[in-house]
């Protein structure tokens, strides 16, 4: 974290900025406009945007290609790479492609399983995990070889970072986990959305005993509600999700028309909590198909206007 | 043992509807634990094959044999003779024992039988589970003795997916997450720091992805 930051994002941490970073599914088509449409709701409200890589196992856009269509629009992308579907030739060879079309910031994730998505029959591929990734991407970054050891002419230097789930099991492992993350080569660190504050602060104070905060930046992960059927499915179907019984009480609290609201005052909440939390370094925002969302929540946590980007 | 599954009877009629004598093959090692192809699994298809033909109007000689290996030159020997009087072999072997029958026997067209479905256990009655991948590199020694390879669905090295939730993997909530197993039995061995360990890719040569393997042990030839 000494040398000379990789991408913005990297250097608004660096400086000590609560960051704001955004998630931006690609369309399940081919329209630029589809992405840039996307771009123009973040733009100005976040510092980077995360571009999920056929997420929940669904044929969408490559990441890669919607990272640069939000490149020409001046934004800065995080590009999400996993394991799922390519091998580490491939991964290696897409790294190397994405640096040379000006992507920064990579996140390594091991990806959900292909039985989740529309093509469950597909075979999958984990010739790596998310944890050799990250080693993969710090050591091309480093050392500026790839991973037979092949000196190549430039070192692509990627700020590389990672997913973590406090709300997974088994909990004591969940620190660990995160600290292998982390000695692996990620400089931040986005985490499931949090909805359970409790179990995320315990979490948060493990990694500060043991020194993480101090070695790479964390993002807290939030997911505005839109409607208690939406937070009934998260809790139950959506893997490790942790939405606890008060959180649902609240949304179903509420009358329908109001729903939209509760969940806003819940994200606005966490966000406040994450603020005061010591160790965490900004948040990232996964509204899900709602992007029209994310400027009013970054607006109303008082995280407007965004730090000015070089 | 390997485990099988004996394939659906419509499948099989259809396979064996071109012959005229068919020799229902057992193997009476793993299929026969996994009741998928031993003595006892020949005599019912056979008689389940009769019945079907029969119901068509179909005249067919279904002969049963069984022996204790397929995959066993030297058993495979005591076929010869019932293979012989037949025009086609349903083995219900696993794969391998298939393919040994056919690569005896150049002149007998051989089916299978069976799906040969995984390397496993009987965990309980009723119940086989897979536990190795036969990826030639075995690291059992690190995972306490569960399989991460051939257990965790996205064959996680380093640790659990987020998904790992009261033990159950997020693939299939009917399945133990293996890495909730790692952990658990590491606590149990007071070895859990050891999973702090970073774990590099695997070379993947030793398993499948190398092509074909083969195992020659010079010693044995004499
Ligand atoms: S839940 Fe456990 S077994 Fe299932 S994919 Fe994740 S780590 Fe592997």
């Amino acid at each position: 974290m000494k040398e000379k930051p990789c991408s913005n994002l990297q250097k608004l941490l660096v400086n000590g900025e609560f960051v704001v970073t955004a998630e931006c599914g690609p369309p399940r088509g081919m329209l630029k406009e589809a992405v840039t449409a996307k771009g123009e709701l973040l733009k100005g409200y976040v510092d980077a945007i995360n571009v999920t890589d056929n997420q929940t196992a669904i044929v969408r856009m490559s990441s890669l290609a919607a990272c640069v269509h939000l490149l020409e629009m001046g934004l800065e992308p995080v590009m999400q790479m996993v394991t799922r579907d390519r091998n580490r030739i491939a991964l290696q060879s897409d790294l190397l492609g994405a640096y040379s079309l000006g992507i920064r910031n990579l996140l390594c994730l091991s990806g959900d399983h292909q039985s989740f998505g529309s093509q469950p029959d597909a075979l999958n591929v984990f010739d790596i995990d998310s944890i050799q990734l990250l080693s993969m991407v710090e050591t091309m970054r480093d050392t500026g070889r790839d991973m037979s050891g092949y000196e190549l002419s430039h070192a692509p230097r990627m700020f590389a970072g990672a997913a973590a789930n406090p709300f997974a099991d088994p909990f004591e492992y969940r620190v660990i986990r995160l600290a292998k993350k982390i000695a692996a080569g990620a400089g931040f660190i986005q985490t499931q959305s949090i909805y359970n504050l409790p179990r995320f602060k315990e979490w948060m104070r493990l990694a500060r005993e043991q020194g993480l905060t101090e070695e790479a930046y964390i993002l807290g992960g939030i997911t505005p509600l839109k409607s208690a059927g939406m937070a009934g499915y998260m809790a139950a179907r959506v893997a490790g999700m942790d939405i606890p019984d008060e959180i649902i009480k609240r949304m179903r609290g509420v009358p329908k028309e109001k729903a939209g609201e509760e969940g806003m005052q819940i994200c606005l909440e966490t966000i406040e909590e994450l603020k005061n939390t010591p160790g965490v370094s900004g948040v990232h925002i996964m509204a899900i198909e709602s992007e029209n969302l994310v400027a009013p929540i970054v607006k109303a946590a008082g995280l407007y206007p965004r730090p000015a980007a070089e | 043992m390997i485990v099988a599954e004996q394939k659906k009877i419509s499948e099989i009629i259809e396979m064996v509807s071109p012959y005229r004598k068919v020799l229902v093959l057992g193997c009476g090692t793993c299929v026969k634990t996994c009741f998928a192809g031993g003595e006892d699994e020949v005599a019912v298809l056979a008689s389940l094959l009769r019945l079907a033909f029969e119901k068509q109007g179909n005249s067919k000689e279904i002969s049963e044999f069984t022996i204790e290996r397929q995959c066993e030159d030297e058993f495979i020997q005591e076929a010869a003779e019932a293979i012989g009087r037949n025009e086609a072999v349903l083995s219900l072997a696993c794969g391998a024992g298939v393919q040994d029958i056919a690569r005896r026997f150049k002149n007998v067209p051989v089916l299978p039988g069976v799906n040969t479905t995984f390397v496993g256990v009987m965990e309980d009655r009723g119940l086989f589970t897979e536990e190795c991948l036969c990826c030639g590199d075995c690291r059992l020694g690190q995972y306490g003795a569960v399989c991460v390879l051939t257990r965790c669905a996205k064959k996680l090295s380093n640790g659990p997916c987020g998904g790992s939730r009261n033990g159950k993997c997020e693939v299939n909530p009917e399945t133990d997450c293996a890495w909730q197993l790692v952990i658990d039995r590491m606590r149990e061995l007071g070895q859990l720091d050891s999973l702090r360990e970073y774990i590099p890719p695997r070379d993947w040569r030793t398993s499948n992805a190398g092509g074909p393997r083969k195992l020659f042990r010079e010693d044995m030839v004499a």
